[in-house]
């Protein structure tokens, strides 16, 4: 299995090789240069500046710098913030919408399994359909309708919560989480209930049941395990979803997370940082779906063997 | 070895055969009548049409211009008296009809992205999946890189470097969404293709092209109105995070999603002018969601999500 | 007092084209250590009479009627009170090892649950347990195997897994659902064979729904023929094999090719189709296909019974 791993590990590179690609292509090819809304420049610090960033070298020849800087992770310095690296605002954006990333994930994960597995040992009732009803809320609602909404209830007029803002206090951390984890909790709940319902049909529940055991049995031992599969295979395109959400939340609730540094570095042509916000998010994307794969396989016996034959 | 001539077993059995006392269902009937049974997806598929009559029609029958500013009516909650039934904003626009003819930008680049996806996605897919082999495993491979990646960040870098034009928009959303289409698609030309009857039709002489048209498009058809009926709200989505995020349609062109933005600056002074645009366009997700849910539990009840 | 005592059962599945009517008014019994088989072609109700015995049928099925097991009525037991009688006192061998086994649990983990759970063992002993069988059963390295997964298992092997679990705790009535379809003949024997050692040591009855009637042979003394959910025969081995009085079961055995009568042309088959389980006709439900049919036929043929115990439902034989 260890073969197997590795062999997979391999095979995200050209994924990250793509990214960065486009990524710098895509920045590249924009009309305008990063210090085009600066006060016009004389004409010798501009071609010194642009010395500086190597930006009057070929298109190309900047690709393979990059490329050759990356490796080290080095991603230069910011063009927009310029006393600061890129490695030290990645550092400095990193840690809050990591947090905030991860207590969503795990806030979705449980609520949406408890909720789905609740409707499903309730099916067709009013349970069912109401917590089902909701979920169908939950995803199609949009986070930048709910978050002013939930910002206006719950901050402005009952003055509960901080509407806005990032000071590491467990209050200021609630809306953007909870509002961050609504349409992935919705749907790990639909998931799940979808699940666990075929899972109880299948012919080997039936034969559990067959052997008396309790149904509380059943459904822990026999039930859960393989209804929880296509739930851990979610969680890969579910951070994705996340990573994208978080973009519209920090700006929402002025969280000085890197989705914001992402938007104001695309808005003023920051190259520097753009890519390297975009390789990070994409190297992280890329590592937990591996390990999503990895999990997966462990729990999944067909897989597991079939993959050592 | 049996001959025509003596038939103790054949012949009785196909007298009997004819049972015509049962009344067959075709799927796409079986299908029909499980949709209808589907009140969600029923009661959503009314409230869409009523919500398209009222988008297209709507600021037809107003008396408002979208762009007109009333200055005498600023920033009003919704009245009948002030003759704006759902108020207006800042600068005295009437929010009614603001809404409606954002409503037609939105499921206009809902529909017309949707179509980019599925073009893209439908021959992608069958291309990958009916000719197989290296072909299939080298254009799938592509579509596992692709979907890697944090598509959202390339929509906004695409919208800032290029410009907020409405054509790009349609391309670029509908850029993100084919890759399921392209996945569905293939797998369901894949084992089309390997069916038995596929099998039989080839034996029988039936060319590429018919067995295309005859057995695997109908076949196709099926998954394929779900994939759209869901990924119509997504690409809805998507537009209204862009206006949002102000990377969407430009003035004065306007959107749910900007009109939510608006909204959202103003909410503590004028909270319909978030509520209003965000429950139209939350409604118009949830019904297009539930009628896509329908079908797909409808097409192919064991496929349960 | 009979170990299980079915009367007048009933079942049925509510679907969108109409109430299937897949078992009628079917009256047996069973004693302790006695073998029955029922046999019937596929739609005959078999395997439904069972399912609803152990309150297994689907959510669309309905049940009436009594299932008497040592004086108890099965049918009305709520879930936790059948569970005390399911896996513990009667056992259920299924049709089909793939999907009847959990593809996600190892084999001891699964063999064993149920004779921990009611009798107690401890884990070491219950696999233990489960190796000897499995070792009886022929099953090469019993003690790997074991430890395996169903999906990498032949398909005999797994049935043979089927068997063993069913045996394991040797139950007072086994129920075997086609036990040995997708073996080959020398297993069959094998498995038969287990079952009987499972009689003669616990006095275990037996149940065994087949098609196949060399197997009916070996291991039954009484036979139940079923046809469209009811039953039309019931009989000692022998006297259905040798004497056969209801025109199905006739047709059924002269269905069998025989290599001892070689003047025999092509095979044969019963003309006609099993009744539509949705509309069943009036009257006796084989009369469509039965040579000797006549006026009377259109009336419910009553269960007609002679000293030995051999019962079948027809108009034939009755006095006028």
């Amino acid at each position: 299995m260890a073969r197997h791993a590795l062999w997979r590990l391999l095979g995200l590179i050209p994924t990250l090789l793509m990214l960065i690609t486009i990524a710098f292509f895509l920045m590249r090819v924009a009309p305008g240069g990063p210090f085009d809304s600066e006060m016009l420049l004389p004409a010798d610090i501009q071609a010194n500046l642009n010395a500086k960033y190597h930006l009057d070298e070929s298109l190309l020849q900047q690709y393979f710098r990059y490329l050759s800087q990356i490796a080290v992770l080095d991603f230069g310095p910011s063009i927009q913030y310029k006393d600061w690296t890129v490695n030290e605002l990645i550092g400095q954006g990193m840690p809050v919408s990591l947090t905030i990333g991860l207590a969503a994930m795990v806030l979705a994960f449980f609520m949406g399994t408890v909720l789905g597995i609740t409707a499903a040992l309730r099916q067709n009732t009013r349970v069912d359909y109401s917590l089902m009803g909701v979920a169908m809320l939950g995803i199609s609602i949009p986070n930048f309708v709910i978050a002013p909404i939930l910002i206006l209830i719950l901050a402005v007029y009952a003055g509960w919560l901080p509407a806005g803002g990032w000071d590491w206090s467990i209050a200021s951390m609630v809306l953007p989480v909870v509002t961050l984890s609504l349409p992935v909790t919705a749907y790990i709940a639909r998931l799940t209930r979808g699940s666990m319902i075929e899972v109880m049909h299948s012919n080997f529940i039936r034969s559990a049941r067959a052997k008396g055991l309790p149904e509380s049995v059943v459904i822990r031992r026999h039930v859960l395990r393989p209804a929880l599969l296509p739930v851990i295979s979610f969680l890969g395109p579910a951070t994705a979803g996340m990573i994208s959400g978080s973009v519209i939340i920090e700006r929402v609730f002025s969280i000085p997370g890197l989705g914001s540094y992402f938007v104001q570095g695309a808005l003023n042509r920051d190259y520097t940082l753009v890519m390297g916000v975009v390789i990070f998010y994409g190297v992280l994307i890329i590592l937990l779906n591996f390990l999503v794969d990895l999990i997966y396989a462990w729990l999944n016996p067909k897989v597991r063997y079939d993959n050592k034959r | 070895m049996t001959t025509n001539a003596d038939h103790p077993v054949i012949d009785p059995f196909a007298a009997a055969l004819s049972v015509s006392h049962i009344k067959g269902r075709s799927p796409w009937q079986d299908a029909w009548h499980r949709l209808l049974k589907n009140r969600a997806a029923v009661y959503s598929a009314f409230i869409m049409a009523a919500m398209l009559l009222m988008v297209v029609f709507g600021p037809m029958l107003i008396s408002w211009e979208p762009d007109f500013t009333d200055w005498d009516y600023t920033s009003t909650p919704p009245s009948l008296a002030s003759g704006h039934w759902l108020g207006t904003d800042a600068v005295g626009r009437d929010l009614l009809v603001r809404t409606l003819t954002g409503g037609r930008i939105s499921l206009m680049v809902g529909l017309v992205a949707t179509l980019v996806s599925l073009l893209i996605g439908v021959s992608y897919g069958a291309i990958a999946g009916y000719f197989g082999g290296t072909a299939d495993r080298i254009m799938m491979r592509m579509v596992d890189i692709i979907y890697a990646l944090p598509f959202i960040f390339f929509v906004i870098l695409l919208m800032v470097v290029f410009g907020r034009h409405i054509l790009l928009i349609f391309v670029a959303i509908g850029a993100i969404n084919w890759l399921d289409m392209a996945r569905i698609v293939r797998g369901q030309t894949l084992s089309l293709k390997n069916t038995e009857y596929v099998e039989a039709a080839k034996a029988c002489g039936v060319s590429d092209w018919n067995i295309i048209r005859r057995h695997i498009t109908p076949n196709l058809l099926g998954v394929v109105i779900v994939y759209v009926t869901l990924t119509i709200p997504q690409v809805i989505l998507v537009e209204s995070f862009l206006s949002f995020l102000g990377l969407g349609v430009q003035e004065p062109m306007s959107s749910w999603g900007a009109l939510v933005s608006d909204g959202a600056q103003d909410m503590e002074s004028a909270p319909w002018t978030l509520i209003v645009p965000s429950v139209f366009l939350t409604v118009t997700l949830y019904c297009f969601n539930f009628i896509g849910d329908g079908l797909r539990d409808a097409l192919d009840p064991k496929d349960h999500l | 007092m009979a170990l299980l005592e079915v009367k007048n059962l009933d079942v049925g599945f509510d679907t969108p084209e109409g109430e299937v009517h897949a078992v009628n008014h079917l009256d047996f019994s069973l004693e302790a250590g006695e073998a029955l088989a029922l046999v019937g072609e596929s739609g005959s109700g078999k395997t439904q009479t069972v399912m609803a015995i152990l309150g297994l049928l689907a959510e669309n099925g309905h049940v009436s009627g009594q299932a008497l097991f040592k004086g108890k009525d099965l049918l009305q037991l709520n879930t936790s009170e059948l569970n005390q009688h399911r896996g513990n006192e009667i056992e259920m061998i299924f049709q089909d090892p793939m999907t009847s086994l959990n593809p996600y649990l190892r084999l001891d983990k699964q063999m064993i649950e149920v004779v921990r759970h009611h009798r107690g063992l401890k884990k070491a002993e219950a696999i233990a347990k489960a190796v000897e069988i499995l070792r009886a059963l022929h099953i090469p390295d019993p003690s790997r195997i074991i430890r395996q997964f169903p999906h990498e298992l032949s398909g005999g092997m797994r049935q043979k897994v089927m068997v063993a679990m069913g045996l394991l705790s040797e139950p007072e009535l086994l129920i075997a659902d086609e036990p040995t379809a997708a073996l080959d003949v020398t297993v069959q024997v094998q498995v038969t064979h287990l079952m009987g050692a499972l009689r003669e040591n616990s006095n275990a009855a037996i149940m065994l729904i087949s098609h196949d009637l060399g197997i009916v042979a070996g291991l039954c003394e009484r036979v139940l023929v079923m046809y469209a959910g009811e039953a039309v025969e019931c009989g000692s081995v022998e006297q259905i094999y040798y004497d056969p009085k209801h025109p199905y079961t006739q047709g059924l055995l002269n269905s069998i090719p025989r290599l001892d009568q070689p003047d025999e042309k092509g095979l044969k088959a019963i003309p006609g189709n099993p009744p539509n389980l949705l509309n069943l006709p009036g009257g006796c439900k084989f009369r469509d296909r039965c040579p000797k049919a006549f006026d009377a036929c259109s009336e419910k043929p009553p269960m007609q019974a002679d000293e030995d115990g051999h019962a079948y439902r027809c108009f034939l034989g009755i006095p006028a």
